[in-house]
């Protein structure tokens, strides 16, 4: 049973040059206990997929009548995008869903301590008194593994340092108990010794909440190590999806492949690096057909530039949209 | 070799004092601590270190734009040679048109306002190298055609350009005023990964076309593994280990290196949990710790590496490291 579904995802954003898509046609779902990785380079759309479960994205966008994102709570289900107001909608922000930004400094307010801030969401989403809530913000600081999590509790975000700060941010995010975890490029501003840290706290409180985390990243080698399942994003398009190991190791979407050879390998350093040609195209000058035929190597005349993909299974729970590649995952 | 190195840098200092004292010297703060290292001329050499290890600083030492607090850094092509330390301000004015920079933000670096022309011409009239606007035009086409631009683009402004086709136009600017030694800072770090490899084949190619010597800074360690001839590691200041690439990557002799290399994430998923995990953080380079500065965060720390600075000793032919226990 999936906790969260979103389907034909279709997201437009009203500007003075017209419609922009940024989403089109993405579907997936994330399971309880589920790390669902989420790759592209910049201006894939990837955060803005993850910004709609929770209806972040700002007022001129424009959700499509087949998008659907469900949620399924103990308490029922819940249809995100018929939400309207803000008072509904703290059933699912901060309450069954949470997110971690990329920039803790940014998230945090600069003037207000990291504990009154754990305190005021714990307030909002929890019955909790302030007691119990700074308590409870006290052990989550220590639970992240931050030491004197009674003296940090009263430091202002710019007292900590960059790796403390998304351990607080992660500690905050957790401590209302959500359902889903999105993390946003959680570790990309971050050195990789501290790097590994983070992750390998992140992996361990998924085992003990049991939540489902969208974990976003242009970093494949980051997803090979935290995700249970990738989806490859290409201009608003899920280009593939499947297990992790499956992607990374027998990738079937030109892209995909393309990103992996485009990648310095520490084990292959003589292998040069081979760059996918070209630019991404700017969203206002979206191809028609395959988002990805003017880069890719394995183009096919009059087909790819003219009609779109349709997913096809290359596995179990495998699926590929690219019209090069036939249901055996070998190209056609 | 028996080749002279084209920079030679001897027991270099950089200090930047916290804030500021009524009466005596404020307290320093030691952002590159007693760095030795040359670079031979033709090589691509590789500084790789966490944030706040003093890579920048060293690279700006370089180039003279950082004060240098004591020690040498000499720059010695065939025809000139330049003490960086104590240039005056004539001879700086010609050192910087033989040293040159490539910054790491392709967004900021270029001015909205200039034309792609413009901005590659700019550096060829502030120092007067062209006489004519012909021959500074045929250099700017020159370069821009070395580093894959299109000639048409010349006439277009920098909004109208990707991130990989920006750093392009910000390496032409840099390479059009004939450099010898380019220190190249961070200058894939804001790039995608499948323009990061074209910019990454781009300046291998013009370093074979030019004879260019390359300091390139990043905190990558894969892309530096794949580009470089040499790989030297800062941490906190303090070089701890260089060696050829293949010797530094197939045998780290450092703790810090070794856990460095351990701590990229594999694209293997197999590999899960395999890293060896460095504790806690770096620390404030205003306050390092005494002896070694790793010795904090150390797996193998003795009782030695707390009290004793360790020695910068070469292990085998061209790789040094400092460390007490290797």
């Amino acid at each position: 049973m999936s906790l969260l579904k979103v389907k034909n995802l279709n997201l437009q954003f009203r500007t003075d040059e017209g419609l922009i898509t940024a989403v089109e046609n993405v579907s997936f779902e994330i399971n309880a206990g589920e790390v669902l990785g989420l790759v592209g380079e910049s201006g894939s759309g990837k955060s803005v997929t993850a910004k709609s479960l929770m209806q972040l994205n700002p007022s001129n966008s424009v959700y499509s009548p087949e998008s659907s994102i469900k949620l399924e709570l103990e308490s029922g289900g819940v249809d995100v995008l018929s939400l309207k107001n803000p008072r509904e909608l703290v059933v699912v922000r901060g309450g069954a869903i949470s997110m971690i930004f990329q920039e803790p400094m940014a998230s945090f307010a600069p003037a207000i301590t990291i504990g009154a801030q754990m305190v005021e969401q714990l307030m909002i989403h929890t019955s909790m008194t302030k007691k119990e809530s700074a308590a409870l913000s006290v052990e989550m600081l220590e639970r992240v593994g931050i030491s004197d999590a009674g003296m940090r509790f009263h430091q202002y975000a710019f007292e900590l340092s960059g790796g403390m700060r998304q351990r607080a941010m992660i500690a905050m995010a957790l401590s209302t108990k959500p359902k889903v975890l999105i993390a946003d490029e959680p570790t990309t501003a971050l050195d990789v010794t501290i790097q590994a840290q983070v992750l390998d706290l992140m992996k361990d409180l998924v085992k003990e909440f049991g939540m489902a985390i969208l974990f976003i990243t242009h970093d494949l080698g980051v997803i090979a190590q935290v995700a249970d399942r990738v989806a490859v994003m290409y201009l608003g398009s899920i280009v593939e999806s499947g297990p992790v190991r499956e992607v990374l190791q027998s990738p079937s979407h030109p892209y995909t492949k393309g990103l992996l050879n485009a990648l310095p390998k520490l084990d292959a350093l003589d292998e040069p690096l081979t760059p996918i040609p070209g630019d991404i195209p700017s969203p206002l000058e979206r191809p028609p057909g395959c988002v990805f035929h003017t880069r890719c190597p394995e183009v096919l005349a009059e087909k790819c530039d003219s009609s779109v993909p349709q997913r096809t299974n290359v596995g179990q729970d495998h699926s590929v949209s690219c019209f090069a590649v036939d249901s055996t995952g070998k190209a056609a | 070799m028996t080749e002279k190195p084209l920079i030679s840098i001897n027991k270099l200092n950089v200090e930047f004092p916290l804030g500021r004292t009524l009466f005596g010297k404020p307290p320093m703060l030691s952002a590159v601590n007693d760095v030795s290292l040359d670079i031979m001329p033709g090589q691509f050499y590789g500084l790789v270190g966490e944030s706040g290890s003093g890579k920048t600083t060293l690279g700006k030492a370089i180039l003279r734009a950082v004060h240098i607090s004591s020690g040498e850094i000499t720059f010695d092509d065939s025809d000139v040679n330049y003490d960086v330390g104590s240039l005056a301000k004539k001879e700086l004015k010609n050192y910087r048109k033989l040293a040159q920079l490539i910054f790491q933000d392709p967004y900021a670096a270029l001015s909205p306002r200039m034309t792609v022309r413009d901005i590659i011409a700019e550096p060829l009239e502030v120092m007067g190298l062209t006489k004519t606007r012909e021959e500074t035009d045929e250099r700017v086409r020159d370069i821009a055609e070395k580093c894959r631009l299109n000639l048409e683009h010349l006439r277009r402004f920098p909004h109208a350009f990707s991130g990989g086709q920006r750093q392009r136009i910000s390496i032409a600017r840099t390479l059009v005023c004939n450099p010898k030694f380019v220190v190249a800072d961070e200058s894939v770090a804001a790039l995608d990964v499948s323009i990061q490899a074209d910019i990454l084949n781009l300046l291998q190619s013009l370093q074979d076309q030019l004879g260019l010597t390359f300091l390139f800074i990043s905190h990558d360690l894969s892309v530096v593994a794949h580009i470089c001839d040499h790989v030297a590691v800062m941490y906190l200041g303090t070089l701890v280990e260089s060696a050829p690439t293949r010797k530094l990557f197939d045998n780290p002799s450092h703790p810090y290196t070794k856990a460095l290399l351990s701590a990229i994430p594999s694209l293997d998923p197999d590999d899960r949990g395999k890293a060896q995990k460095l504790e806690g953080e770096i620390p404030s380079p205003a306050n390092p710790p005494p002896g070694c500065k790793f010795h904090t965060r150390c797996p193998m720390a003795e009782d030695r590496c707390r009290k004793e600075v360790p020695q910068w000793r070469e292990l085998s032919k061209d790789h040094y490291a400092a460390c007490h226990l290797v």
